[in-house]
């Protein structure tokens, strides 16, 4: 404990984390609606985390396990050094098993194995505001998620099919929550959408820079917008994952040489390194890749 | 005890990770109505404020959200004066100033729509009522239905306002405007936010 002497637990003053306790305990009230709260600087810029790391900061405590994911990915960069700003700052135990972990940190994906009640999923969001790209106006959209004016959203769209014959929005894909509120899922691919319909675990989202915070509680109906003639569809892949073979995961593509080759591997790591473990091959897995303990991840 | 020293003692002996918990257990309340969450006698404010209604005090109110005391605590200098030393927190002028209201007495006080409901555009700015009732299984039952339920959640709190059920209806239908309630007994807490409806009362 002597090394975070320097800090309070999990870094944030006590103020602080009462001032983003309270916001989210208002958005678990008020699913999909975007409660204001005063970010704070973070020892990390802007678009890096910042609303994502300060709601975690605020919920954990010394008996939570944590995981961090980037795209799906326990080892690239953002979950790296997230996940050690923790075991640095607030001593707790971390973790990239999905099943184990009581807080999950996540940039843009929500994991594969299904989560459980108890666990709670942080989202780290860049553009809360779902509305934004048609109306830059906050006072505007405000009084449109007041008045429950989503026209324009729709006539979004339906521009997509207008101009592609199909809804062409493929992450950021706007839900609807419990009937409500429509809110932005973070850029997620559309792929996960349906995984927050009625999860039993509890989502929290942060925003650092647009200082907003919103939470879809469990079991919360999480309906992706569509019309009856072109209902919501996820993405589908014509092959498995080339390391682990699984099918109907939401899927990565790795370039492998320059003339061309590619491989579509899994995005969540976690997921991909258990299927191995548990001797599913995918037709690029080599035998000297599935030495235990030699599992080097995809990327 | 005289007043000076009651409103001293009795604050979070681990200020820190007694608020963790205190929050975690009333955000676990939140997103699963009706589900009761156990939570230790952290605070020890001066009767009548419960330890779990103080506990919830220290965790969650500071100079930054006005407090509003129904008339049974209100009386009470050594309450008011706790609640200052330990949270900092301002007493507000009317129930509809209050971003915190601590009610002992449920059965008899104002009713749901004088307090805080928010606006259309920010629903947020709402009153988070913390009534003291005595149990959550001897009272009358509520069957509990909406997000954070999975089918349906029941629980009987004891000593509730009146008309409560009337009320909540009122309540649940101004949404997104609307309170929220926290239910503290003396070792547990569950919640009722704005999203929960009241099915049926059974007798």
């Amino acid at each position: 404990m002597t090394d975070i002497a320097t800090y309070n637990f999990a870094y944030l003053d006590e103020q602080t984390k009462r001032m983003i306790r309270r916001a989210i305990l208002k958005g678990i009230a008020i699913p999909g609606y975007q409660v204001p709260f005063a970010s704070r600087e973070m020892p990390m810029p802007y678009g890096w985390g910042t609303g994502g790391v300060q709601v975690t900061a605020s919920i954990i405590g010394p008996d939570d396990v944590l995981k961090v994911i980037d795209q799906g990915a326990d080892d690239t960069t953002n979950a790296v050094s997230i996940r050690a700003f923790f075991k640095k700052v607030a001593n707790v135990a971390v973790t990239t098993d999905t099943g184990s972990a009581t807080i999950i940190q996540t940039r843009h994906r929500i994991p594969e194995h299904p989560l459980t009640a108890g666990q709670v999923l942080v989202y780290q969001v860049p553009i809360p505001e779902p509305l934004r790209f048609l109306e830059p106006r906050e006072t505007e959209t405000r009084k449109m998620h007041a008045l429950e004016e989503y026209g324009l959203m729709h006539v979004k769209l339906y521009e997509d099919i207008a101009r592609h014959g199909r809804i062409a929005t493929t992450y950021a894909y706007p839900v609807k929550v419990e009937g409500r509120y429509v809110m932005d899922p973070s850029p997620t691919p559309k792929f996960d959408n349906p995984k927050m319909h009625r999860s039993p675990a509890l989502q929290l989202f942060g925003a650092g820079r647009e200082k907003r915070i919103y939470a879809v509680p469990p079991f919360t109906s999480v309906v992706s917008l569509d019309f009856e003639d072109h209902p919501f569809e996820v993405q589908t892949f014509d092959q498995p994952c080339a390391l682990c073979a699984a099918e109907n995961v939401y899927l990565d593509e790795v370039i492998l040489d320059d003339h061309g080759g590619h491989m579509f591997v899994c995005s969540d790591t976690d997921h991909c390194e258990k299927r191995r473990e548990e001797g599913h091959r995918g037709h690029l897995a080599s035998e000297t890749h599935l030495a235990p303990g030699n599992m080097e991840p995809a990327q | 005890m005289d007043a000076a020293v009651q409103s001293i003692e009795g604050g979070f002996a681990d200020p820190v990770f007694n608020a963790q918990t205190v929050f975690r257990a009333v955000m676990d309340a939140m997103a699963r109505p009706g589900s009761v969450q156990p939570l230790p006698a952290f605070a020890r404010p001066p009767a009548p404020l419960s330890a779990t209604a103080g506990a919830i005090a220290l965790a969650l109110c500071d100079n930054d959200t006005p407090l509003w005391l129904d008339p049974m605590l209100q009386t009470s200098a050594a309450i008011r004066s706790w609640l200052g030393f330990h949270s900092g927190a301002p007493l507000a002028n009317t129930p509809a100033d209050a971003h915190f209201a601590f009610v002992a007495m449920p059965a008899e006080m104002m009713a749901l729509d004088g307090f805080s409901q928010g606006t259309q555009d920010y629903p947020d700015r709402s009153t988070t009522l913390i009534l003291q009732v005595g149990d959550l299984v001897l009272g009358t039952p509520l069957l509990l239905e909406g997000p954070g339920i999975e089918t349906s959640a029941k629980i009987a709190p004891a000593r509730m306002p009146r008309h409560f059920v009337e009320q909540w209806k009122q309540n649940t239908k101004r949404f997104p405007r609307g309170v929220d309630i926290i239910l503290a007994t003396a070792d547990g807490i569950a919640c009722l936010p704005r999203t929960t409806r009241i099915k049926t009362m059974e007798a």
